[in-house]
């Protein structure tokens, strides 16, 4: 099937990318937009020998992740928006005892229970963390289903490579819908946990997994430790796209699935006269704030077009410093932002008729 | 000379308990390494620590351990168990870590049937917080947060955890064990054995409560607080054993 195209649906691809990528076992409990990625694994899995696990909830099920990470297996979860927010003490646990688990949120819309049209109200859910203290996780964004696959086999790599909980951020349109797709093989090498994995103290004395500081020098050093290591990260890892950016006046910037709607809007912009250029961060966190800041400082202004009430524009703005002007083109959930939608917007911006933010309610 | 104590292997050399004085902990932290010792399971253990008055373990225990959220160990244990079968796995939790805010992990891991031994110390309180009512505070005891005694009113009932989880399809073994006594200790060992030992036959959840004393919390001396195990807990938590399917098999 490697190099065979297929028409698959968002969720499949994630759950047969998983698979691909070496996943183990996987623990979850049924929430929409998500739930096909356990269907499947729970038919998939037991026939290549694997685990699946119907955890009692969303809270248990990352905690069998965390504990089965640190014996260095590769295991995973996946749930939707309001059920990921049961995940996040455990969540930053897995950041500070380092061990590499695979969370995957399907967005539905929020606050609260919400409702299972798509949405993208988890960024800060998922870039600032919902969980106690200062930790960070690697967020990736795919826009299609292409990258669901790309992103599950990345998102394995870089939680071991890194000994850092990875989110793969999709959302209800992407996890539902179907797009022709390549599995191809997965790129990514193996990694040696050997040094750290809890394998039982053979041959030598035990050792822990743990959180709990010991001595607040300890604690303060272990955090600076984990903060340097997310530097690295940051150095290595930030990924993006750039579109038309060459001689944007204004750049449209989305992530996720919205980033198809942007490229739409580019070309009609484009057709209007309009200088109109796009840029997407692929890694939320970390986030390509210095790209950003470079295409700012070129007088480059932005316009963030989103699916909830303006989380990444925040940090656009961030990134942007006052060098340039940031706009907001947002709708809190539902119906995605239309191609017309979004180009009438841009238009009223650059007509100065509306100010920073401009709702599309 | 013969030796006729010693430290367990499976505690580290350097050890220090973090246990109050008198406090129970200390003994079944040492059936649990003397278990270990006798049954050669130190190179192939795996333990799921809780927070509580035992947080610590990784630091008596010469074993790996990983850390589990407040509640949460029965669910790490099983991810532990479910991608390392031949791994031999255990909790160590306490009766607010266990049958308080990890109630529901808990129960589901025995309905599941998990193939692990988990062992909840009780001792009526939350000890390591300086003593509040928890899920095993008996009636009319008065604790930080019940001031005036357990009354059914304000704080409903306590929890009666090993024949609750006795009642679970997937539980192979449940003992209430305590340690106020010579025999009792015997005993308690003799049941953790069994909970060890369905594991290793893959029979099923394996579960061991065992009552013991805090005397810094209860405001006794650790004499009286035996008493007091004996006079007042064991007569509300009885010991024995709730299930047992040595014999039989989970599964069968």
């Amino acid at each position: 099937m490697s190099s065979e195209k297929v028409l698959i649906k968002g969720n499949y691809a994630i759950a047969q990318a998983a698979i691909n990528a070496g996943c183990q076992c996987y623990f979850g409990y049924p929430i929409t937009p998500q739930t096909e990625i356990g269907e499947y694994l729970s038919a998939e899995m037991p026939k290549l020998g694997r685990g699946y696990v119907s955890a009692e909830s969303e809270l248990a099920a990352i905690n069998m992740v965390v504990g089965a990470a640190a014996t260095g297996a590769k295991v995973m979860t996946s749930s939707s928006s309001c059920a990921v927010a049961l995940m996040q003490e455990a969540l930053s646990y897995a950041c500070s005892d380092e061990v590499p688990v695979v969370v995957v949120n399907v967005m539905r819309a929020g606050p609260g229970l919400g409702y299972v049209y798509p949405a993208q109200g988890d960024y800060n859910q998922a870039v600032y963390g919902g969980g106690n203290g200062d930790y960070k996780i690697i967020v990736l964004a795919p826009a299609t289903v292409q990258e669901c696959i790309d992103y599950t086999y990345k998102a394995f790599y870089l939680a071991r490579k890194y000994r850092n909980p990875v989110i793969l951020l999709a959302d209800g349109l992407l996890g539902q819908m179907m797009e022709p797709a390549c599995f191809g093989e997965n790129p990514y090498p193996e990694v040696d946990v050997s040094s750290w994995a809890l394998t039982g103290a053979k041959g030598r004395d035990g050792k822990a997994i743990y959180s709990c500081a010991r001595d607040e020098k300890a604690h303060i050093q272990k955090i600076h430790d984990l903060f340097k290591k997310f530097e690295i990260i940051t150095e290595n890892e930030t990924s993006y796209e750039e579109f038309e950016t060459e001689d944007a006046e204004i750049i449209l910037t989305a992530f996720g699935s919205m980033t198809r709607n942007i490229k739409a809007a580019i070309r009609v912009l484009r057709e209007k006269g309009v200088k109109a250029g796009g840029f997407r961060p692929i890694t939320l966190s970390p986030f390509p704030t210095k790209r950003i800041s470079e295409l700012a400082a070129d007088g480059k202004d932005f316009v963030v077009v989103e699916m909830n009430m303006g989380q990444m524009f925040k940090d656009v703005k961030y990134a942007v410093e006052g060098k340039s002007n940031v706009s907001l083109v947002n709708r809190p959930c539902g119906e995605w932002l239309s191609v017309e939608e979004i180009v009438s917007s841009v238009e009223k911006i650059l007509n100065k008729k509306e100010g920073a933010y401009a709702s599309c309610i | 000379m013969q030796a006729v104590f010693s430290t367990p292997k499976s505690m580290k050399e350097d050890f220090k308990f973090t246990f109050c004085p008198g406090c129970d902990h200390g003994i079944a932290v040492r059936l649990v390494a003397e278990l270990i010792d006798e049954l050669n399971l130190k190179e192939n253990t795996i333990c799921s620590t809780c927070v509580g008055c035992s947080v610590f373990l990784y630091d008596f225990l010469n074993i790996d351990c990983v850390e589990a959220p407040h509640g949460r160990a029965c669910a790490s244990a099983t991810g532990v168990k479910r991608t390392n079968p031949e791994k031999f796995v255990f909790t160590y939790q306490g009766d607010g870590d266990f049958a308080s805010i990890g109630f529901a992990e808990s129960m589901h891991t025995a309905i599941r049937g998990e193939n692990i031994s988990a062992i909840c110390i009780n001792n009526t309180t939350f000890g390591m917080t300086g003593g509040q009512l928890g899920p095993t505070t008996l009636m009319g005891q008065v604790t930080t947060t019940s001031p005036f005694g357990r009354n059914k009113e304000y704080y409903g009932y306590p929890v009666k955890i090993a024949e609750q989880i006795a009642l679970c399809d997937g539980t192979a073994f449940s003992a209430r064990v305590a340690l106020d006594t010579i025999p009792h200790i015997n005993q308690a060992k003799q049941a953790l054995k069994k909970a060890f030992e369905v594991q290793l036959k893959g029979l099923g959840f394996g579960f061991v409560e065992i009552l013991s004393s805090c005397p810094t919390n209860w405001h006794m001396t650790p004499e009286e607080a035996h008493e007091w195990v004996k006079n007042s807990m064991i007569p509300e938590f009885p010991l024995g054993t709730f299930k047992d399917l040595t014999e039989v098999g989970v599964n069968k």
